[in-house]
C-alpha cells in the first residue's frame, strides 16, 4: 500500500470521506499533489476534476509543499480594532523569505488581539516587539 | 487550597500554562477549568473562589502567600453578577472534559427529561421556549425541528454548525473548549426529537483546541448518548462554510458552494436527507430548556426575542469577553457600562454588531435594545451577537473597503453579485479613497449594494452591503473628505 492508499483506507468507510482524507494527506505530506489527487480520485471513484475542485476550494490545502514556518496572523475586524494593521509591515520585513506570515480571519481571540497562531499554539496581546520575537524563534 | 486556571484558548494565548506550571512548582493543587469569560483578566487565577488577574508567573508566590491584590470573589465581580447565565452556568467552574463535574452541575438532566417525555413533547417544549437560531438568522428552532420530525426518511441528521468564522465571535469556541458535554447533550436531545441517529459537529480548522476537547468529550460520553452518535468534522479554512448549505456540501466532501433554497435542508439536507442544522449556541440552550421548562426560558427576553443571548464583547473594548444576558439590554449598556468603553481610552467611534456582515453603528444609536426586530428596523442585525468596538482612530472608508475585500476573498463563487460585485466594490471604494469622482462612485456603491443584497444566494454577498452602507451612511465624512490623500 502507498501512503495515500493507507490514508484513504482509514477514512473510506465514513460518510463523506474526502475532507478527512485531504486533511490527513496535507498533514502527512505537507501538500496535496497532482499524484495524490489522481490516486484519491481513483480509489473513491471520483473524477480528478472533482477532487481537484475540492482541493483548490479550501485555503487549508496546498498543491505545493512550503517548508517555511507559518505564523497565522489574524487581520479580521476585532484585531484591526486592536491595532494589528500597524504591525504587519515590520513583521513582513522581519519574516523575509524565511518565515511565512499568513493572514487568517479570526482565531476566536477577539477581545485579546492582535492574535496569532503558530502550529497549535496561540498568542495574544501582540506588540511589534512580541511579533518580531515570534518571527525570530519560528 | 485549590487553584483553578482556565485552559481555553484565550487563557493559553495569554500565558496560562506558565502560570499553572508555577503554581504546581510551588506545591499547589491546580485544576484546569473552563474560562469565566472575563478575557481582559486572563490568565485569571481562582483560589477558593477569590480571583487574581491577569497573573504572570512571578506573582505566584505572592498569591500563595496571601499578599497579592485580588479582584475579590469572582462570582461577585460586576461583570459576572450582572449576567443571567443559563447556557454559561458552568463557565469558570468545571473541568471541561470531566464527566463527574458535568453530572454534579445538572449535566444530562435535559436528556433524561427528553427520554422521559418523548419526541413530541420535546418539540413542544422547545417551541414554548421561543428559542431562535443563535447563528444569525434567528429562525425558531422548534419549527425547524418539527419540520425535520415530520419528514419521512430512512436516515436523518443533526448537524451542528461550529464554523464560527465571524470576527468578534467566540461563544461557540468557549462552549466547545469549556463545556463540550453540554453541546453533545443538546445534539442528542435534538436527535431524539426528530428521529436522527447521527450528528456531525463541523468545527473550523482554526480551532484546534476546540476540536481536541470535543473529540475527547465525545469518546467519554458515547455510552450515555447511544444509540445517538456524534462525530467531529474539521473545516478547511473556508469562511463561507458557515453558511448552512455550503457547510452541508463541505461535509459531503464537496466544494463548499452554497445551494439554492428550496429545498430546505430540513427536508433535503445532508446527503439529501432531512437535516437539522443548528448553531452551537442554539443547541446548548436546549438542555437548560428541557431541565427547567420552555416557559421558564421564555420568561427572559423581550418581544419575540426570548431567553438569553451570550453576547461577545470584542475589539477595542476595556472589558472584553462573554456576557450572557436576557434580550432587551441596550447596546449602550453593553458597550459603555459592561464593556467599559475602549481599551485605548479614546472615545468610541462605532461598533460593528454581528460580525463581518453586520452593520456599523454609531453611539447616537446606542439606545437600541438587543432584540432581533429592533435591530432589523434600524437596518442592522444581531447576528451571532458579537460586538466589535472601535475608537476614533478608525478609518471607516478602509473598513468598508475591507468588508468588500473579505467578501471577494471568501466568496464561494457560485453567484455573480457576490463573486464579481465584491471585486468591483473594492475597486470603486479605492477610487473614492483616491478622491476620484467621489459622489458618482458613492452612488455606484449604493447601486451595487442593492444588487448584492437582493441578488446574492446567501448572506455573504447579501449582507456585505450592511457594513459598507452603514459606514457610508453614518460616517460619510470619511469618504468625502479624506484625511490623507
Amino acid at each position: 500500500m502507498t501512503i495515500i492508499g493507507d490514508i484513504v483506507a482509514v477514512h473510506c468507510g465514513r460518510e463523506g470521506p474526502l475532507l478527512p482524507i485531504l486533511h490527513d494527506v496535507q498533514k502527512t505530506l505537507g501538500h496535496v499533489s497532482e499524484e495524490a489527487i489522481r490516486e484519491i480520485a481513483n480509489i473513491l471513484n471520483l473524477t480528478r476534476a472533482e477532487v481537484y475542485g475540492v482541493v483548490s476550494f479550501y485555503h487549508d490545502f496546498r498543491k505545493e509543499a512550503d517548508i517555511r514556518p507559518v505564523i497565522k496572523l489574524c487581520r479580521a475586524e476585532a484585531c484591526k480594532a486592536r491595532g494589528v494593521e500597524a504591525l504587519v509591515a515590520d513583521a513582513e520585513i522581519a519574516a523575509g523569505s524565511r518565515v511565512k506570515i499568513e493572514t487568517v480571519y479570526c482565531l476566536g481571540l477577539c477581545a485579546v488581539g492582535p492574535a496569532a497562531m503558530i502550529g497549535g499554539e496561540v498568542y495574544a496581546h501582540l506588540t511589534a516587539e512580541r511579533l518580531a520575537e515570534l518571527v525570530a524563534i519560528s | 487550597m485549590t487553584v483553578r486556571i482556565s485552559d481555553d484558548a484565550v487563557a493559553l494565548a495569554c500565558g496560562a500554562d506558565a502560570v499553572a506550571a508555577a503554581f504546581v512548582a510551588a506545591g499547589a493543587e491546580v485544576e484546569r477549568v473552563s474560562s469565566w469569560g472575563m478575557h481582559w483578566l486572563e490568565p485569571l487565577v481562582d483560589v477558593d473562589g477569590t480571583g487574581y488577574g491577569p497573573v504572570s508567573p512571578d506573582q505566584v508566590a505572592a498569591i500563595m502567600g496571601g499578599t497579592a491584590q485580588s479582584i475579590g470573589r469572582i462570582e461577585d465581580h460586576p461583570f459576572i453578577a450582572k449576567q443571567t447565565r443559563l447556557t454559561f452556568a458552568r463557565a469558570g467552574k468545571t473541568r471541561p472534559t470531566s464527566l463527574d463535574d458535568y453530572y454534579a452541575t445538572e449535566g444530562w438532566l435535559g436528556l433524561a427529561k427528553a427520554r422521559e417525555i418523548g419526541a413530541e413533547a420535546v418539540i413542544e417544549t422547545v417551541l414554548a421556549s421561543g428559542l431562535r437560531g443563535r447563528g444569525g438568522a434567528g429562525f425558531p428552532a422548534g419549527i425547524k425541528w418539527k419540520t425535520v420530525a415530520g419528514a419521512t426518511a430512512d436516515r436523518k441528521y443533526i448537524v451542528c454548525n461550529a464554523d464560527e468564522g465571524d470576527s468578534a465571535t467566540f461563544g461557540d469556541r468557549m462552549v466547545m473548549e469549556g463545556d463540550p458535554f453540554m453541546l453533545i447533550e443538546g445534539m442528542a436531545i435534538a436527535g431524539l426529537a426528530v428521529g436522527a441517529s447521527k450528528g456531525f459537529v463541523y468545527i473550523r480548522s482554526e480551532y484546534p483546541h476546540a476540536i481536541a476537547k470535543m473529540e475527547r468529550a465525545i469518546k467519554a460520553c458515547a455510552h450515555l448518548i447511544a444509540p445517538f452518535e456524534v462525530e467531529v468534522r474539521v473545516g478547511a479554512g473556508a469562511y463561507v462554510c458557515g453558511e448552512e448549505t455550503s457547510l452541508l456540501n463541505s461535509l459531503e466532501g464537496k466544494r463548499g458552494e452554497v445551494r439554492a433554497k428550496p429545498p430546505l435542508p430540513a427536508l433535503e439536507g445532508l446527503f439529501g436527507k432531512p437535516t437539522v442544522v443548528n448553531n452551537v449556541l442554539t443547541l446548548v440552550a436546549v438542555p437548560w430548556i428541557l431541565t427547567h421548562g420552555g416557559e421558564a426560558y421564555a420568561a427572559f427576553g423581550m418581544g419575540r426575542s426570548k431567553g438569553t443571548m451570550p453576547v461577545q464583547l470584542a475589539g477595542n473594548v476595556k472589558h472584553g469577553g462573554l456576557f450572557e444576558v436576557a434580550f432587551g439590554i441596550t447596546l449602550g449598556d453593553l458597550v459603555l457600562d459592561i464593556g467599559g468603553g475602549t481599551a485605548s481610552g479614546r472615545p468610541v467611534r462605532c461598533v460593528q454588531v454581528g460580525g463581518p456582515l453586520g452593520a456599523y453603528i454609531p453611539p447616537s444609536q446606542f439606545d437600541l435594545p438587543f432584540d432581533y426586530e429592533a435591530f432589523a428596523a434600524a437596518d442592522a442585525l444581531i447576528g451571532h451577537a458579537g460586538i466589535t468596538v472601535f475608537d476614533n482612530t478608525v478609518d471607516m472608508a478602509q473598513m468598508a473597503r475591507f468588508a468588500m475585500e473579505f467578501c471577494a476573498i471568501e466568496s464561494c463563487g457560485k453567484c455573480t453579485p457576490c463573486r464579481l460585485g465584491s471585486i468591483r466594490g473594492v475597486e470603486t471604494i479605492d477610487q473614492i479613497i483616491a478622491g476620484k469622482d467621489v459622489e458618482k462612485n458613492l452612488d455606484l456603491i449604493a447601486d451595487l449594494s442593492e444588487t448584492m443584497k437582493y441578488g446574492s444566494l446567501c448572506a455573504l454577498g447579501g449582507f456585505t452591503p450592511y457594513p459598507v452602507m452603514s459606514a457610508i451612511t453614518h460616517f460619510r465624512e470619511d469618504f468625502v473628505v479624506r484625511k490623507t490623500a
